[in-house]
């Protein structure tokens, strides 16, 4: 049976036109940017173009992004790195109970070195209430923390709102926008965002790219040390190659953004309709609503994820259960616990799917049309 | 074009972007999903890590996938640091090591560490008795480079490793990013806790290398989040470059099998030529590896000559990549002991296993004639 991909939200394939870029950088632009002649400087121009491009594609200033290897660097730079070089303003630190592992723990591992976390509960519809965090709000407090979009549920946050509090208030603000990059509107400005964290490979970008929008006032310590490269943020010879194809990724994504919004909705919508008419038990973890077009987590009440992801697979779909980064395990997923509570079966019989480039309307009908089969055949 | 810049970073090998190009499309799952997209990748990333271990006569969970050198220094240094400060907070190392060994360590100063920069003789290379009279109680790790990367001066990795021994509580790392396919090293004779490598200073990808992790070290990670390479670095494989550099490995170690004598050859070339051309210290000792010739010409700031040799389509460099963003004095250099026309006037010519004999001959033929262009403008 073919295989269909619902797993865009854990990493999607590499857009075509990527791997043309970086096949062909690869054979021209080797030059280490740091060398002052002219193989040097070619790749450094090709450097410079890329953060234009991405600085561009968030409202920025290119002199505030910094190129990592991904979204997990990029996460743990802006927590450790505002947390370790703001302490002398206060060891308090606010985040949420939804976030990315590479948030959570980076977290615990501040909490090691006597740092105090607050983690934000959700409400059922998988928000933040922002009166939390202002009662969570103290003179202590350095950084704020807030996902954009969720990696399982698809939630969007109110980030906005949280810009506003957060103006006039010393603590920086931090939001991974891994998720919601490339489908919504991003502006760091109009957000009131200091910190935001970009993966290139959930943008059919390559693997082992990101970026940290990092605002010229934010006081940071690198994680790493070395040369000076990245204005001394990130040393090591820039990875141009991944950065060139990165850069292409942002640019279809930026010109073909209303077109993939459109089609992913519109996979959604037949998703679920085609799940409704074959009569499959389910319901929509949090607010669909207040989510992004790409990603719907479904709880299949009377079945559990493991032999859901089994069956699934064996019928050539590819879903996934919560982040790919939990490694393996098919443990209660953390966010839905937060949403519904940790005895709720939600947390052990919901799948996520989510939709990318590689599918159209007819392999995402055909994929309902399995997984209903799936459904019926398995709470019978 | 010669391109004689190979320590700053070298052209990819053809079979490398093949690789390279043929993971990104063909396996894009993520190797820690558990349906069969990601599964297929999870087995290929196995798969790159028993070969690079194999390679490298290691064990395969001794392999730590890396974004680079930069990055393997500073979980090398900073893991053992933190996770081992309970026991001493004292770290050897050398006056010459790269900036990202050298940064990391005074960033760990300013963190209450205290740190001995050995010091180097005129070869640049460490004393071993200077060494072991460094070690205290409270020293928990030396690290110590093989191949200097501007002089290409090689320190005595098994002395210090037998020295290290003695010392039960002490770890040692090992820059290895300057020697690896250019200078064998076996890292259990050595005694060797972490080792680092970088992919693209062997033809392979930017954004790649391995940090060796002797089984049972223990380091604290420099990244949270995921559970990926065995803990000791979150965040999604990045698998295309990954297999890709593990061709590098194959390749260049094949390459120093069949080419090292052509390598040497050719570098003794380029010394004794440049030898008869008036006017140029060779600052490489002696004894060194290969492939890295340093050299002054006093008198002639070293970006005037690699823009006029750059003109004649040549490239080599001045110092470190990494730090030569800096006014033109050379630590390194200075560390020796040079004096300041000489330290301020440092050259790098470095070699691949890909350069030629013609090249080398034209190189030096170009120099003479950049030189003698100069000295009329300039004397």
């Amino acid at each position: 049976m073919n295989g269909i991909y619902l797993d865009n939200a854990a990493t999607s394939p590499v857009h075509p036109e990527v791997i043309k870029v970086m096949q062909k950088s690869l054979e021209e632009v080797y030059g280490n940017p740091s060398s002052i002649h002219q193989y040097g400087r070619k790749a450094r121009q090709t450097l410079d173009n890329a953060r234009k491009v991405a600085a561009s594609s968030i409202g920025a200033n290119e002199k505030n992004i910094t190129f990592t290897s991904g979204g997990t660097e990029a996460d743990n730079l802006a927590l450790i790195g505002t947390a370790l070089a703001n302490q002398d303003k206060g060891k308090h630190i606010i985040t949420t109970t939804i976030e990315h592992h590479a948030i959570l723990h980076a977290a615990e591992s501040l909490e090691k070195q006597d740092f105090t976390v607050t983690y934000l509960q959700v409400q059922s519809n998988g928000q933040i209430n922002v009166q939390d965090l202002k009662d969570a709000l103290t003179d202590e407090t350095i950084v704020v923390s807030v996902m954009m979009v969720n990696n399982e549920t698809g939630i969007i946050q109110p980030i906005k709102e949280i810009g506003e509090i957060l103006k006039g208030h010393q603590a920086y603000f931090h939001t991974d926008a891994v998720q919601a990059y490339g489908l919504l509107d991003i502006d760091v400005d109009k957000l009131g965002v200091d910190l935001l964290t970009v993966s290139s490979h959930k943008v059919n970008g390559p693997k082992g790219v990101g970026f940290l929008y990092i605002n010229e006032n934010v006081k940071i310590s690198s994680l790493q040390h070395g040369g000076q490269q990245e204005r001394k943020k990130r040393p090591g010879t820039e990875n141009v190659t991944g950065i060139i194809g990165f850069q292409k990724a942002i640019e279809l994504a930026q010109a073909e953004r209303d077109d993939r919004n459109l089609a992913y909705n519109t996979y959604k919508q037949l998703f679920l309709k085609k799940l409704e008419s074959e009569k499959v038990s389910f319901s929509i973890n949090g607010d669909l609503e207040n989510a992004i077009p790409s990603i719907v987590n479904i709880s299949f009440p009377g079945t559990n994820v493991e032999q859901l992801l089994t069956n699934f697979d064996l019928s050539g779909i590819s879903a996934s259960s919560g982040s790919a980064c939990t490694a393996g395990s098919v443990e209660p997923s953390h966010v839905l616990s937060a949403m519904y509570g940790s005895s709720n079966d939600r947390t052990i019989n919901s799948i996520r799917f989510s939709f990318g480039l590689p599918n159209s309307e007819d392999e995402v009908t055909e994929a309902a049309t399995r997984v209903a089969s799936i459904i019926n055949r398995l709470i019978k | 074009m010669i391109y004689l810049d190979n320590s700053a970073t070298t052209k990819p090998y053809p079979e490398v972007i093949d690789s390279f190009s043929q993971v990104a499309q063909q396996f894009y799952g993520n190797p820690s999903s558990i349906h069969s997209f990601g599964l297929r990748s999870e087995r290929l990333l196995n798969q790159a890590r028993k070969q690079a271990a194999h390679l490298i006569d290691v064990d395969e969970s001794e392999i730590v996938f890396t974004s680079g050198g930069t990055e393997g220094n500073n979980m090398a240094i900073k893991g053992i640091a933190f996770a081992h400060q309970n026991r001493g907070k004292h770290i050897i190392t050398s006056q010459i090591e790269h900036p990202s060994v050298l940064e990391t360590c005074r960033s760990l100063e300013e963190q209450g560490f205290r740190v001995t920069y050995l010091p180097v003789n005129n070869n640049g290379v460490i004393s071993p008795i200077d060494l072991e009279k460094a070690i205290t109680e409270e020293t928990i790790l030396v690290s110590i480079m093989h191949v200097n990367n501007e002089l290409g001066t090689i320190q005595p990795i098994q002395e210090v490793g037998q020295i290290v021994s003695k010392y039960p509580k002490v770890f040692f790392h090992v820059d290895h990013v300057q020697g690896f396919g250019k200078i064998s090293l076996d890292f259990y004779d050595c005694l060797i806790d972490l080792v680092t490598i970088s992919g693209h200073k062997i033809h392979g990808l930017r954004g790649t290398g391995i940090l060796f992790v002797k089984k049972g070290t223990k380091i604290s990670p420099l990244f949270h989040g995921g559970e990926q390479e065995n803990k000791f670095r979150a965040g999604t494989e990045n698998l295309a470059s990954i297999v890709s550099m593990v061709k590098a490995v194959r390749l260049i170690l094949e390459q120093q099998q069949i080419k090292s004598d052509q390598l040497r050859a050719l570098s003794n070339k380029l010394k004794k030529s440049l030898k008869t051309i008036n006017g140029i210290m060779i600052n490489t000792p002696e004894k060194h590896a290969d492939h890295i010739v340093n050299i002054s010409i006093p008198g002639y700031k070293p970006e005037v000559i690699i823009h006029a040799l750059a003109e004649k389509d040549i490239f080599i460099s001045t110092k470190s990549a990494c730090s030569s963003k800096q006014p033109d004095e050379s630590a390194i250099l200075v560390a020796c002991g040079f004096d300041k026309e000489i330290r301020n006037s440092g050259l790098r010519i470095s070699l691949s296993y890909e350069n030629t004999i013609e090249e080398i001959e034209q190189f030096c033929t170009e120099l003479q004639d950049v030189l003698l262009q100069l000295s009329g403008i300039m004397r």
